[in-house]
């Protein structure tokens, strides 16, 4: 199946969706990798840079080019998914229903409350072209890689490779 | 002098190499799994926009590692490394690069893949009057899946292949697969690492010249195969594009094994500096 949707997603987008399906994303997402994450769980929910209330998290460190007004993303593919299993289920819990990554996670968590998408690992050219614009960058202290990018995608083309009812494709 | 080796930089991060290609192309002929192929499209698209595009293919552009073999007499011996150094900041604004060097202590970025012995470089002093350094750009994702193995003589080289297949089903999907193995058998811990990674600079479908490590780069290549991991870890029947292994003598007693995981993305690029100033750049 392939289904177009679009950021916040609901409960009822997470659980019609099924491993294998094809999502073309549009919307806002939010990029964060290890120092990030830490970050979101050592703050209150009010005081995050985004809401995470049906919010997808992009597991990516982007290479961006300054512009006037901005930055420009020029490569975007996702990092490995893994080394975040240790905050998987607390941003779920602030109600965060999607994540894209590479490689694969924890499945458990995910069941009955969210999805992971995945996206090919080192195609980055290739992702950058379903960015539209950075929208905002929060926490430049963290350094580029892994400062919080807010990103709007039009069509991203995800697999989902983990769904809210225990399925896997990982092997 | 630093343009070019921030072009043998850009070459590296913007063109994936051509006998890469093929063998990617050659495993998305192969496979007849959607999932497989969703994955191999998309990785020969993003390839084919690097290349139109001079952009960097994936986004972790990597720690910069460096080869050098320098000729002793050469004349721009003491000039180098510092040569090498700018040309990692220049690059990173000009290609540009993600900064990726960090502080081990305080998690600061240095914003400019610089820092306390980086970039990388490993030197090797080698006859004549020329300079050939070769530019190696490594993920992390795949650094991560790397290990080294002590083993007994004893296990020798079945307890190579062994320890080889079990570390890269364990990884799965971590290291972006379908990868390419770099393998340093002998030589001590340290060494043994050194000549993994140096394999990866060897192209792929280009076997060891002794015939009988040939003929195990087949053998674990098959087997690794046949694990099923597939690109990316979601099945399929292309885990690894090829299997490089670099021996040299060990102790009697030791049997280290370096393994070096590559992506997919096997980047690579040269530069020759001849003791007239000229310069060659090629992949």
């Amino acid at each position: 199946m392939a289904v177009r949707l679009r950021t916040p997603l609901s409960t009822e987008d997470v659980l019609r969706l099924e491993v294998g399906d094809v999502v073309y994303l549009s919307g806002e997402i939010v990029t964060a990798r290890d120092s990030a994450h830490r970050r979101i769980l050592s703050l209150p929910k009010e005081e995050l840079p985004f809401n995470p209330e049906g919010a997808v998290i992009y597991h990516c460190g982007p290479v961006v080019r300054k512009t006037g007004e901005g930055y420009e993303v020029v490569s975007a593919g996702p990092t490995t998914s893994a080394r975040m299993n240790r905050y998987l289920d607390g941003v779920l819990d602030l109600g965060v229903r999607g994540i894209i990554g590479k490689g694969g996670m924890k499945a458990e968590p995910f069941r009955g409350r969210a999805i992971y998408f995945a996206f090919t690992g080192g195609a980055g050219s290739l992702a950058a072209k379903s960015v539209k614009r950075v929208r905002a960058v929060h926490w430049l202290d963290l350094g580029i890689p892994e400062a919080l990018w807010v990103l709007e995608v039009e069509d991203f083309p995800l697999l989902v490779a983990i769904d809210a009812h225990g399925n896997s494709l990982y092997r | 002098m630093i343009d070019a080796i921030v072009e043998a930089i850009r070459l590296a991060v913007t063109r994936i190499p051509d006998d890469v290609v093929s063998a990617l192309r050659e495993a998305y002929e192969r496979e007849d799994n959607d999932v497989a192929r969703f994955n191999l499209g998309n990785i020969l698209r993003a390839i084919e926009i690097g290349r139109t595009e001079s952009i960097p293919v994936c986004q972790d552009t990597g720690t910069l590692t460096f080869f050098v073999e320098a000729g002793v007499e050469s004349p721009f011996l003491g000039e180098v490394k510092d040569w090498l150094v700018e040309a990692t900041r220049k690059a990173t604004t000009e290609i540009p690069l993600r900064p990726n060097a960090v502080d081990v202590l305080t998690g600061e970025n240095s914003g400019d893949n610089t820092g306390k012995d980086v970039p990388v470089i490993h030197w090797e002093l080698v006859p004549g009057d020329a300079i050939r350094i070769a530019v190696l750009p490594k993920g992390g994702g795949s650094e991560n899946c790397s290990a080294l193995a002590m083993l007994t003589p004893g296990e020798g080289w079945e307890g190579v292949k062994r320890f080889v297949v079990e570390r890269i089903k364990a990884c799965g999907g971590k290291p972006c697969p379908p990868v390419v193995l770099g393998i340093g058998v002998g030589g001590g811990a340290d060494y043994s690492l050194l000549l993994a990674k140096k394999a990866l600079l060897r192209r792929v479908g280009e076997r060891n010249p002794d015939e009988r490590i040939a003929e195990i780069e087949g053998e674990l290549l098959e087997e690794i195969n046949a694990l099923g991991v597939g690109p990316m870890g979601m099945g399929g029947k292309t885990t690894a594009l090829d299997v490089k292994i670099e021996v040299t003598h060990r102790h009697p007693a030791s049997f280290p094994v370096g393994l070096i995981v590559q992506c997919w993305a096997n980047r690579r690029a040269f530069v020759r500096i001849k003791p007239d100033g000229r310069v060659e750049v090629w992949q």
